[in-house]
């Protein structure tokens, strides 16, 4: 606390001021941390798939061609329609039942539930979140294939039917949290204001609370989709994994993450089939980039046209 | 509501149109057709209780399949459970044996990705809430928050891969397994320390400052001991998180099967999600209630580790003083 040098800051110059200094200092390199680790995931990623994409890969012949044979001798074929079309498919009955269900289940807990009911409902939700993915693959795998193949008299139950269903039920929760935030963050105010005019409480929710949640509800779904498109595990063991542009739901279908997920332990480093599954990476990431992006934007936008 | 009680069914009595059960019961009374349902009100509270009560049947729908399938596991797993299966390596080909070094391997993945991601998720989260502005920068910083949690997991794995056991050359360790997980997790040990620091009343600090305490000294003997529970229940989360992630750490530490138990963190290791898939999977011959039992045990862990995390909050949430 004693300083050899008296002047103007003197009383500033002690053990104090400094460890001030220096905590700032660590605790603004933690806080651009996230920065620094999203740039980074995008730079390792693109530094094994990028030269990948702009040298070799014939990008028409990517996005239209489901012929996937990378370890294909002397002429690998890198067509990623199969796989676009088993992630679109998946995640889009994934959607169906998700959202309608999501959606239900955030406006009974955040509008109709009252104490007990409410608390525990939330409590239950937030484990079903927990759930790990792999889990999920397991229950697609061993208790979900043998129901689709008895109920809908099909030969084989690892489909998009089953990894939909899985995904569905593993997404639900996460956008039931989100969409409840998004009507919790509509003001009681405006309730009030519409049960003071008379409104029976549906006719507050239909046209006051969700009209005004409405961008949030939308973020809830969009990071809903995100999820689905990036989950991997669930979908790797749930799908069938056969490389094939589905054409119902009893079809078997691949997934990008999962193909990245099954084939990458066999590659050689550096190896053509190597960068190519990195630049599926490259996808994934730009994608779910955007989503969240958007996702972002319309939150904020709810926010600000509020207020 | 501008209709006049014409109506016949008007006279019946509705919880919603007020409690003069006197006025309802007399239909044509002037006093009463103020306050009996109009067919407009009976719509509407058609209409409310039909919504209730499908939004409440929606809410069933979702938790039941989960609830038969947690039974069909204890069922199916149940037998699988015994002392040699928790504290024995797997042998003859996964046939026999149990998942001793899998739960070991997990345990160290789990301890070093909390090491590495706790402090610098807490100061992240200490840098939201006591430092950062409403600028630019830290609008930023909440969209790579929000993109660290996005980004698949596929997505990490890569980037362990190419980031932690090529570029760094850790090779397939329990770092460059329990570094990707640390990066993938942190979202949750900010966004849940954040909001607890946040909860710290501002006049707490303002009274700190007044005594002449400077930004750190009132955070660190003001703010953070006021937070320290609410940090641990977000630390509880991320490792229910971290123990079931299965595809990060795939490619940059967890291995089908060690002979040894890992003994440092550049060693390999056994891991339960992964155990669980490859025997799933991959390997022939398992006994059916094998994989059953690791999926018991993982999901169990995770429930109970979740859990211990909400009734932390639940209890803090009863304590807290302000």
């Amino acid at each position: 606390m004693t300083s050899s040098r008296p002047n103007r800051i003197d009383d500033r110059l002690d053990a104090a001021w400094i460890w001030d200094r220096i905590a700032r200092a660590v605790i603004f390199i933690g806080g651009i941390s996230a920065i620094v680790f999203v740039v980074a995931i995008f730079a390792f990623v693109a530094k094994e798939g990028l030269g990948f994409i702009l040298q070799k890969l014939d990008l028409s012949f990517f996005f239209s061609s489901p012929e996937w044979r990378p370890a294909q001798e002397p002429e690998p074929e890198f067509g990623g329609l199969a796989l676009i079309a088993g992630t679109a498919s998946v995640t889009g009955l994934a959607m169906l039942i998700a959202v309608p269900f999501s959606l239900g289940v955030a406006i009974y807990i955040g509008e109709f539930a009252t104490g007990k009911v409410r608390e525990t409902l939330k409590i239950l939700v937030e484990l079903l979140a927990a759930i790990p993915s792999v889990v999920w693959g397991f229950i697609g795998l061993t208790i979900l294939n043998p129901i689709i193949i008895d109920l809908f008299d099909v030969p084989v139950g690892l489909t998009v039917l089953n990894a939909g269903v899985i995904l569905g039920l593993m997404a639900a929760p996460i956008m039931t949290t989100i969409a409840e935030d998004a009507l919790k963050a509509v003001p009681d105010s405006y309730r009030e204001a519409a049960e003071a005019m008379g409104a029976t409480r549906w006719q507050v929710i239909r046209q006051v609370v969700l009209p005004s949640a409405s961008k949030g509800l939308v973020a809830a779904i969009l990071l809903g989709v995100g999820r689905g498109f990036g989950e991997t595990m669930a979908v790797l063991m749930a799908s069938g994994h056969a490389i094939n542009i589905p054409t119902g739901p009893f079809d078997s279908a691949r997934a990008l993450t999962a193909t990245i997920a099954a084939e990458l332990g066999d590659t050689a480093r550096g190896s053509d089939h190597y960068k190519a599954l990195f630049s599926l990476g490259i996808l994934l990431f730009l994608v779910t980039f955007v989503i969240n992006l958007l996702a972002d934007v319309l939150v904020r936008k709810g926010a600000s046209d509020r207020s | 509501m501008t209709n006049e009680t014409e109506d016949p069914v008007a006279s019946a009595a509705l919880p919603l149109s007020g409690g003069d059960r006197a006025a309802n019961g007399a239909p044509g009374d002037q006093g009463g057709a103020l306050f009996t349902a109009t067919a407009l009100d009976q719509k509407n509270a058609r209409a409310e209780r039909g919504y209730h009560s499908l939004f409440l049947l929606m809410s069933i729908v979702l938790i039941l399949p989960v609830v038969a399938i947690l039974g069909l596991l204890i069922l199916r797993g149940g037998p699988a459970f015994s002392w040699e299966f928790f504290t024995e390596a797997p042998r003859a080909q996964f046939t026999e044996g149990g998942i001793f070094p899998a739960l070991v391997g997990t345990l160290w993945l789990v301890v070093v990705a909390l090491l590495a991601s706790v402090p610098l998720g807490v100061a992240a989260a200490i840098y939201l809430s006591e430092y950062a502005k409403d600028n630019a920068l830290t609008r930023l910083i909440n969209l790579a928050i929000i993109n660290l949690a996005g980004v698949p997991s596929i997505v990490h794995a890569l980037f362990g891969l190419g980031a932690f056991v090529l570029f760094f050359d850790f090779g397939t360790s329990i770092l460059a397994a329990s570094l990707t997980l640390a990066i993938m997790t942190l979202p949750v040990v900010i966004v849940s320390t954040r909001e607890t620091l946040q909860a710290v009343p501002q006049s707490f600090r303002m009274a700190c400052w007044s005594l002449g305490a400077t930004r750190w000294q009132t955070i660190r003997k003001v703010v953070l001991p006021n937070s320290v529970s609410g940090i641990l229940t977000g630390v509880i989360l991320e490792v229910s998180r971290t123990v079931g992630e299965t595809a990060p750490v795939m490619f940059t530490g967890a291995v089908l099967f060690t002979p040894f138990l890992p003994q440092g963190v550049l060693d390999e290791t056994m891991a339960m999600s992964l155990h669980l898939y490859m025997i799933a999977t991959v390997i022939p011959d398992v006994p059916p209630e094998v994989p059953y039992g690791v999926a018991l045990s993982l999901i169990l862990m995770v429930l109970v580790l979740n859990s211990a995390s909400i009734g932390f909050r639940v209890y803090l949430r009863g304590k807290k003083k302000w």
